[in-house]
């Protein structure tokens, strides 16, 4: 019995194909004067840090399209599990998919062992796949979550290497926010204290960093219960005008005006059901 | 190799682009009844210290550990994997592992795969077989044991330091105090090393790990 495939098998991993065509049309269209399209980035400052009860991850919500802002209130904390979220920085796409990837896989993970998936779990998982791709999936993630282990706290960069600490800074503004954590971070804060101090890292990478802005997404993750603080904080309310630019009527004089009514008849009328059974 | 997509403005900083590496100062020495190993604690994205706590001295078993130095990335996976397969090894075995057998297996993936890696590796630890052993992998995948080594990239400022005062059959405490001195000596001319000394030393005991923090380190003539 024949059998026809209509797919073409995948030969795995990345195809470069389009590489020459791209090479060339960069080339012709800088000849013309003009830029190719850049990839969305997340330009960004994402931060977390582990206080007495748990974890609470920050980011900011600027998403960038090389110097113009493409999404001023994008999403950047994902959802991995219950007790587990992340931060990305670097290509939004990348780190989206790949969050969301990791998040399914986890799933299929924490019904298999019956029991709720652990932060190291997750950590290991995103690293395998980044340093599989070597690098060139540009995500750069911040990961917490509480577990039966307690709190946790992860740093994932592109090429795949992680670090596990007390607190941790990614993303173009990531120096900024470093700053206010090496100035007032503390082994175990309180909650609001610990929020305060995430605010303001977030903060300083959205007025210090051009790659940053709008407003300040939190995550506070405690043992079994997560407060998902979108927005937290609107740090870059859009102000009202102070003046009216319409222009009042009368304004422009009227010279001549003619009305043509346009009679319209209805010739047919049919209605189609869509089937939604 | 760097997309070159991402070279745009100055929006993105140099830093967010270029990959992690662990700069780094490491160094091992064995002594009658085990190792002492060391390391500094900074990992740096190109000029920014991206971690300056890192822990170098990675566990492989229950006695052997490896002093990690080149790309974070590439040194992790290796050492994760080479951890699975002695651990694997281990309970076919039904016995501690060498620590020759722990860097065979990191030579073997070294070596394998040294046009991809960028990965500069000590191995040392204690077995019931042999005692107190070091084994260096630099890069390119080479294995040789040797009675002290040092890598990384601040290495080159010590050699000096420790040809000339390295002795054969000196105690445990003698060891320590040479390696916290020879990485001091570093982290100070090697600007992608610094930040604490991490100390560990694997014997028939067990392992002793010990932190020395930057106010704390020996001081030496400041010219």
């Amino acid at each position: 019995m024949a059998s026809v495939s209509v797919c073409q098998y995948h030969s795995g991993g990345f195809s470069f194909e389009n590489c020459k065509r791209n090479a060339l049309l960069e080339a012709d269209i800088n000849k013309l004067g003009f830029s190719s399209p850049a990839a969305r980035k997340t330009g960004t400052t994402i931060c977390g840090v582990v206080y007495k009860d748990g974890v609470v991850l920050g980011a900011d919500t600027r998403a960038t399209e090389g110097m113009v802002v493409a999404d001023k209130n994008c999403s950047k904390i994902h959802y991995i599990s219950p007790n587990i979220y992340c931060c990305g920085a670097g290509t939004a796409a990348d780190t989206e998919m790949t969050t969301q990837i990791i998040s399914s896989n986890l799933e299929l993970h924490s019904l298999s062992t019956g029991r709720l998936p652990r932060v190291t779990t997750a950590n290991r998982m995103l690293k395998q796949m980044l340093f599989r791709y070597q690098g060139y999936i540009g995500a750069a993630l911040v990961l917490g979550g509480v577990d039966c282990n307690g709190p946790h706290l992860y740093s994932i960069y592109p090429h795949g290497s992680t670090d596990k600490l007390p607190y941790v800074t990614m993303g173009s503004g990531s120096l900024a926010a470093m700053a206010v954590f090496e100035d007032r971070y503390r082994p175990n804060m309180e909650e609001e204290e610990a929020k305060r101090l995430v605010r303001d890292a977030i903060a300083a990478g959205i007025f210090n960093d051009l790659g940053s802005g709008s407003n300040i997404d939190l995550c506070v993750i405690t043992k079994g219960n997560v407060d998902y603080l979108r927005p937290h904080d609107m740090a870059n309310k859009k102000g009202v005008r102070t003046g009216s630019y319409r222009y009042k009527h009368g304004t422009t004089g009227v010279l001549t005006k003619a009305v043509t009514p346009l009679n319209l008849e209805v010739v047919e009328e049919s209605v189609q059901t869509m089937d939604t059974s | 190799i760097v997309s070159t997509f991402n070279n745009y403005n100055d929006l993105y900083p140099d830093w967010t682009q270029t990959e992690v590496s662990t700069g780094t100062s490491i160094m091992a020495v064995e002594f009658e009844g085990g190792v002492v190993i060391g390391a500094d604690s900074r990992t740096t994205t190109g000029a920014y210290i991206a971690n300056r706590v890192t822990d170098k001295l990675t566990p492989i078993h229950e006695r052997i550990f490896c002093c990690r130095s080149g790309s974070a990335a590439d040194t992790q996976a290796i050492a994760d994997a080479v951890t699975y397969q002695l651990g694997f090894h281990s309970i076919e075995l039904d016995e501690a592992p060498l620590v020759q057998t722990a860097a065979s297996l990191f030579r073997d993936m070294c070596y394998r795969y040294r046009e991809e890696l960028m990965a500069g590796i000590i191995v040392a630890g204690w077995d019931p077989r042999r005692g107190g052993q070091v084994y260096t992998v630099p890069v390119g995948g080479m294995m040789t044991r040797q009675p002290v080594s040092v890598g990384g990239s601040g290495s080159s400022y010590i050699y000096g330091y420790v040809d000339s005062n390295y002795r054969a059959g000196m105690s445990k405490e003698e060891c320590l105090k040479f390696t916290a001195e020879a990485l001091t000596l570093a982290m100070e001319r090697d600007g992608s090393s610094g930040g604490v000394v991490r100390l560990a030393v694997i014997s028939e005991q067990g392992v002793e790990r010990q932190v020395i923090l930057g106010n704390q380190l020996p001081k030496f003539s400041t010219v």
